[in-house]
């Protein structure tokens, strides 16, 4: 006997397409495969779901789980920012500093990181200061990333920002709530947007600036 | 300022990439979900702490252990939302959530060992299609798992 297999996915267009033996449509935001984080209560109706497919005689099947979430429609994250500590530093370096200690509480209470793809939450201040250059004019393969580590350098603070966010902030964490926070409001993810466009607006190859945030940001 | 809807943007793309054809479907009916041994393979290249993760073009999967949690995403694109696995891993990986699962008798038995593959691939996925996926699937099988729950990302 073989597997039988069950996928959860947010592309219909893709399942009915490739046609898996049963797929579950969730209209939930890519990267949220159960729909909401910390909520065992929503991911087990999703897994109900899931598992529900297997009483089918035969594939493919698609089956719609009936609860969308919003991409675009969540409660900002609400996630107090600290005051500047050391005016000489660059601002992003002096946020990223100052937020350490939040970022060490959520990593000893989860006993888990994402940060460490490239670099190392020691090494974030000095990547900080490669984008900074980046941002105020320098070209891009002469301020210090190595070979191909620029995106998963992006990654690492990002997740460094996002771990820490969820440690400090209040309420639940909606849909995009922690990339809209780091791009939007914090000093580290306004500078890699800065430094993304001066990239492009320096005609730098196309992948090499475009995935340094999400594609549809500007 | 105006949210960007990023998810409508990759499904608007992923809507025009052409996907390998299956001339047949596989489909297998497993014993009883009660009594059914249940693995999960995510597409979220999730890999344990002093692992090597995952690079550009990369085929190979992750093997993760059942009581794993020291894990970390290593997917490559900014186009999802990563904060929820800062969260909680059970987004994309939801093996608590198989383990409540089991132990109420819903599921027979969480798998010893789960898989993780990287979500970008090429478009033909041929590596996976023809190498590293029925590798995946001989391990689930010689396992004795019945049921495998994909989630993709």
């Amino acid at each position: 006997m073989g597997l039988a297999a069950i996928i959860i996915t947010p592309m219909r267009d893709a399942a009915e397409r490739i046609k898996p033996p049963r797929a579950l449509y969730t209209n939930f935001p890519l990267g949220l495969t159960l729909g909401k984080p910390g909520n065992a209560d929503f991911q087990h109706k999703v897994l109900r779901a899931a598992f529900n497919l297997l009483e089918e005689t035969q594939g493919p099947v698609i089956s719609d789980f009936p609860i969308t979430i919003s991409s675009t429609v969540s409660e900002p994250l609400v996630c107090s920012l600290p005051p500047r500590v050391n005016s000489e530093l660059h601002p992003a370096i002096d946020e990223a500093q100052a937020l350490k200690a939040a970022y060490e509480r959520a990593r000893n209470k989860n006993k888990r990181t994402s940060v460490g793809m490239k670099i190392s939450p020691d090494d974030i201040p000095e990547a900080l200061a490669r984008f900074a250059k980046i941002a105020d004019g320098d070209h891009w393969d002469e301020v210090g990333f190595p070979d191909n580590s620029m995106h998963g350098t992006v990654h690492d603070i990002r997740a460094y920002y996002e771990e820490l966010a969820c440690e400090l902030a209040e309420g639940p964490i909606g849909p995009w709530a922690t990339e809209r926070w780091f791009y939007d409001e914090t000093e580290a993810g306004r500078l890699i947007l800065n430094a993304r466009r001066a990239m492009r607006d320096k005609n730098a190859p196309h992948p090499i600036w475009f995935y340094l945030a999400p594609g549809a940001r500007q | 300022m105006d949210v960007v809807d990023n998810d409508a943007a990759m499904r608007k793309f992923a809507a025009g990439m052409p996907v390998p054809n299956f001339e047949e479907t596989s489909f297998t009916r497993p014993k009883p979900l009660s009594s059914a041994k249940v693995a999960i393979v995510t597409s979220a290249a999730i890999y344990r702490e002093g692992g090597n993760g995952f690079v550009g073009n990369d085929f190979h999967y992750e093997t993760l252990p059942k009581d794993a949690r020291d894990l970390k995403l290593g997917h490559l694109s900014p186009n999802l939302d990563r904060g929820g696995f800062a969260a909680d891993i059970n987004v994309a990986y939801p093996i608590d959530r198989l383990n409540e699962l089991a132990e109420k008798g819903v599921i027979g038995e969480v798998a010893q060992h789960h898989y993780s593959f990287a979500g970008n691939q090429p478009e033909t996925v041929s590596e996976l299609r023809l190498d590293t996926g029925p590798q995946c699937a001989q391990d689930m099988l010689n396992e004795g798992v019945d049921v495998v729950l994909l989630t993709p990302v």
